[in-house]
């Protein structure tokens, strides 16, 4: 091979690097500092702050200020490395424009939804927010108020917020924008298995010997998982990898079998490898026969748009019984994907028939470990629950599960949506460790592990995250808070079901971040907002890894937690204001008390003193409230797991390690759960052990193929998908705040492939119109570049605050886990 | 041609009006300001959109850039179109590995690249490192739309021993 990269700009290069830099001659040693006192940095580890791995990071800090930071060698998850986001934390706190003082809009001195955002003090802010709840309250009674809350909040963050919300205000309308990301991942687990989160660890990536990726471009969203995959499939020549997506990306590069399929077609595909794997004679018997049972599930369920939307009123079965589901028999099953046929599948999904059977033969040959990983793809989806299930199904018939490298594993997006979420039950529907608001004995453990009287936790689940949005428009939802989120620009459907809510009259909006963000500038009050190791925190990622950090430097004077917020909101709530008579006579002596008296000072959580917080450590909340209260959350909220299979470590102890993996049995965490041998939940003799459900067996589901809610037709004639990119973290409100981050991806373009360019008269870089139904958005024609969507599919990504494409998206969601379909809605592009 | 007349145009009303509307513009000029506070849609409401910028070039000058700190990975500071890296062939490599280092001058990964997970040194780049644009990425000719105030260690250090010298 010859040199052929631009030699002649290479020798010039040198000449013109020295010419910049204005120095011919070495640097001479006095220009080195070489005081220890001088040069000294202070490290100590951190969970990044971005996506669902959870890599431990080393942060080192001189002078208050973090000044680097790179992979914690130490941590099993990343061993030294990290992303290039995660390469440059150290500089998302210090964007310029970081928010410092609350703003309230106000006209001659006085709240104005129409006025001008002022600067005001925190004692100010929570007054003008206390009246508004108290009016709201009032008037409306506890649904009036709601919260959007984040899997980006510590674990402390979201049990000080659900505890707040649930025990204090009385409503379930609190929900976190992981309703956006992994809901459909919890349906499944919870209808499969009947309990959350996956059952396999990253340890599975050593050991599998194929790979399929199933909607998860892991390369660009998980790319320290990638690193390790990579790895495998390079250092181990046997090992497969297998890559499904609507479009090719980044991670085609490494795939042995890559495949683009029709949209919502997966649905097809995983049916037609159970057909393959039961008509090849290769169903693991013995595993099925002791382990599983199968059921058919309802099916013609809707949409998850508003009732009166035509979907909602042709649907057959979107009401009550859209969940349930009734047995059946192994042959009725067999049966019911018998029609999933090599040649049916390829024809729907437009994937070749040896493509489909090479994939199927990976699941079906009992001598290949496989792991499947899935994110978006699966979970943004109309049938997400179904899709997850339906994936389960294929490992639960070859037995491919909880030993290293069988594994279904769904990969979460967010840093804590598992931690915050999930574990600690974030959602409109649930409370901690898995429990949910509707059963009775659920709230029950709650209220006495919280010393509360019965009948404190209302039994209704609350608004979700998509419908918190309608109820504002319709005015039903009046006092709302949004923390630790951009949802103005992370919603679908920003024109029609977003944007008005938020300026609806009779609404109070509160945002609380560290950046005036999109949803900050459709606020009513923005609230300045510490991040990161400017607290204190827990992190749970992927793999059931809880990891905790110090806070390590000052936040900018003036900004505050989320957890500072809600905590100090609570002191403006006597008890009286927020329960009725009947209530607080259970329990008389918390008359007089305020929220922060009852939920938290005088509650378990105040329990742990300064002194366990080593005097070299910062820590503002605790400082301020006068007790360890991260710790005092923590433990409080660990109560709920201990003994019920989702068993935490004592607090302390995360201090020490690089994360542990729950359940934590005597003081050892658990790889692979549902195992004899590695899960000690295990009844002995069993083998494996499901033990979600009462009988142990895990869930087969015959579930069909049905069609998308919008696909392309003859006037909006193309699919379009959005996602994420490496280089920004969501809706980039701190990464497009770090130059080297911008620079690399400044704008979101939308990737076309050049033959639907062409015949719409459109050259790489023109400017276009995304048009659909709901609203259009401006941006540029990419024809080339690391995305290759097929004919008839275009991608955006919607990191780009100036570029909404959530203002085309459909708000159509999984009837089930009410998650957002992103992936798929039917526009036109044309030439602006 | 179309935006110059209409510029002139509210030029000459600017004109006209201002003794009685210049109250008034300045007013509302100063409260959309405030209340369109998102930096990164540029003073922009939700509700309408400007018109996006072209597609920025890759910056193409093959000058190496300072890293922020000794950790940071080097900005890559030439254009990498059609640079194929996938599981059969690794373009970069084709400069920047050790032994093609002298013949195209151009710097050799760091020997954290030659690590496995363990931290052993093996005689190739380390598989786990094999994909470069995890963390190398390229820039574009844009401007950063918030500047950030991050500081160099070495600022911090030099403030410190002037100080000292002061003292």
């Amino acid at each position: 091979m010859t040199i052929n990269r631009r030699e002649f700009i290479k020798a010039n290069a040198v000449a013109a690097a020295a010419a910049v830099a204005g120095v011919s001659v070495p640097a001479v040693a006095s220009n080195l500092i070489t005081s220890s006192d001088i040069t000294k940095l202070k490290w100590d580890k951190a969970a990044c702050r971005f996506c669902g791995t959870g890599c431990s990071v080393n942060v080192g800090v001189m002078d208050g200020k973090v000044v680097a930071t790179h992979g914690d060698i130490k941590s099993p998850v990343n061993k030294g490395l990290s992303c290039v986001k995660g390469y440059f934390l150290s500089k998302i706190m210090y964007g310029k424009d970081r928010l410092t003082s609350p703003l309230l809009r106000m006209t001659n001195g006085k709240y104005d939804k129409e006025g001008e955002f002022t600067p005001i003090s925190w004692d100010q802010a929570f007054d003008v927010m206390a009246e508004k709840a108290k009016d709201a309250l009032k008037k409306d009674g506890p649904e009036a108020l709601g919260m959007f809350g984040s899997g980006q909040w510590t674990v402390q963050e979201g049990y000080a917020a659900v505890k707040l919300y649930k025990a204090g205000f009385r409503t379930n309308n609190i929900d976190p924008n992981a309703r956006h990301c992994m809901a459909s991942a919890v349906g499944g687990f919870m209808r499969t298995f009947g309990i959350d989160e996956p059952m396999g660890c990253y340890d599975d990536l050593e050991a599998a010997d194929a790979f399929v990726l199933w909607g998860s471009n892991m390369a660009e969203m998980h790319p320290i998982l990638w690193t390790r995959l990579t790895d495998r499939r390079l250092s181990a020549p046997h090992v497969k990898v297998a890559v499904l997506s609507t479009f090719e990306h980044r991670s085609f590069d490494l795939a042995d079998n890559g495949m683009v399929f029709t949209p919502q077609t997966d649905l097809a595909i995983l049916n037609y490898i159970a057909n393959y794997i039961i008509k090849t004679g290769r169903v693991n018997k013995d595993f099925v026969n002791k382990h599983t049972n199968f059921r058919l599930g309802e099916t013609d369920i809707g949409y998850g748009l508003r009732p009166e939307h035509e979907l909602e009123q042709k649907a057959k079965n979107n009401g009550k019984t859209k969940g349930s589901s009734t047995p059946i028999s192994f042959d009725e099953y067999a049966k019911f994907v018998s029609t999933y046929t090599v040649e049916y599948t390829a024809k729907l999904s437009g994937v070749p028939e040896h493509k489909l059977e090479a994939l199927a033969e990976l699941y079906a040959d009992p001598k290949i470990k496989v792991t499947s990983f899935w994110t978006m793809g699966f979970n943004q989806h109309t049938r997400g629950v179904w899709a997850n299930n339906l994936c389960y199904n294929i490992h639960l018939l070859t037995g491919k599960i909880s030993t290293p490298g069988n594994s279904p594993f769904s990969l979460t997006g967010q840093p804590s949506a598992c931690g915050t979420a999930r574990e600690v039950g974030t959602f409109s529907h649930r409370l901690p460790a898995d429990m949910v608001v509707a059963n009775p004995k659920h709230r029950a453990i709650a209220e006495k592990i919280w010393d509360l009287p019965e009948g404190t936790i209302p039994p209704k689940p609350g608004y979700h995250a998509v419908l918190q949005n309608r109820m504002l428009k319709d005015g039903k939802l009046n006092f709302y808070w949004v923390q630790c989120n951009n949802n103005m620009q992370a919603a679908a459907n920003i024109n029609e079901e977003v944007y008005p809510g938020y300026r609806n009259p009779k609404n109070f909006i509160i945002v609380s971040d560290p950046y005036p963000t999109v949803t900050a500038q459709a606020a009513d009050l923005i609230l300045p907002t510490a991040m990161w190791v400017e607290k204190e925190g827990v992190y749970g990622n992927a793999e059931r890894r809880t990891q905790s950090w110090y806070q390590m430097v000052k936040a900018p004077e003036g900004a505050k937690s989320d957890m500072w917020q809600l905590v100090e909101f609570s002191k403006r709530f006597n008890i009286e204001d927020v329960w009725p008579e009947e209530l607080i006579a259970k329990k008389p002596e918390v008359r007089g008390k305020t929220l922060f008296d009852v939920l938290y000072k005088d509650s378990s959580v105040g329990k742990f003193s300064l002194d366990e917080i080593p005097e070299d450590r910062l820590n503002d909340e605790s400082r301020d409230f006068g007790f360890y209260i991260q710790k005092g959350l923590f433990e409080e909220y660990a109560s709920f797991g201990r003994g019920h299979a989702h068993d935490l470590a004592p607090y302390d102890r995360y201090h020490q390690e690089r994360g542990l993996r729950w359940p934590v049995v005597n003081g050892k965490e658990t790889k692979w759960r549902f195992k004899e041998g590695s899960d000690p939940y295990v009844k002995p003799g069993s083998g494996w052990d499901f033990y979600g459900k009462k009988d142990g067996r895990a869930i087969i589901f015959a579930l069909p193929y049905e069609p998308a809610a919008e696909s392309p037709d003859e006037e909006y004639d193309l699919w379009l998908s959005t996602g994420r990119v490496l280089e920004h973290w969501h809706s980039g409100s701190m990464t497009q705040r770090v130059p080297e981050l911008y620079k690399a991806m400044p704008d979101a373009l939308v990737y076309m492939h050049p033959d639907d360019a062409k015949a719409r008269g459109m050259r790489r870089g023109d400017l276009v119109k995304l048009i659909s139904r709901r609203g259009e958005v401006q941006t540029r024609v990419e024809t080339r570049g690391r995305n290759k969507p097929p004919v008839g599919l275009v991608f955006m990504p919607w990191f780009d605050a100036s570029r909404l494409v959530n203002k085309v998206t459909l708000d159509a969601t999984d009837p089930l886990s009410k998650e957002t379909d992103y992936k798929k809605c039917a526009i036109k592009i044309v030439k602006v | 041609m179309k935006n110059l007349n209409l510029a002139s145009i509210a030029g000459l009303m600017a004109l006209v009006l201002a003794p009685v509307f210049i109250s008034f513009t300045a007013n509302s000029a100063d409260k959309a300001e405030i209340n369109t506070l998102a930096t990164l849609r540029d003073h922009t409401e939700i509700d309408v959109q400007k018109e996006p910028n072209r597609i920025p070039k890759v910056v193409n000058k093959d000058i190496k850039q300072a890293r922020n700190y000794p950790m940071q990975p080097p900005i890559i500071p030439h254009t990498i179109r059609s640079y194929e890296v996938n599981k059969n062939n690794n373009k970069c490599m084709s400069c920047h590995s050790r032994q093609r280092t002298e013949e195209s001058q151009a710097p050799m990964v760091s020997v954290t690249h030659y690590m496995n997970r363990d931290g052993n040194f093996l005689a190739e780049i380390s598989p786990r490192r094999y994909f470069c644009n995890q963390c190398h990425v390229t820039q574009l000719d844009a401007k950063p739309l918030v500047e950030n105030t991050f500081v160099d260690m070495h600022s911090l250090m030099k403030q410190k021993t002037t100080s000292a010298k002061e003292h």
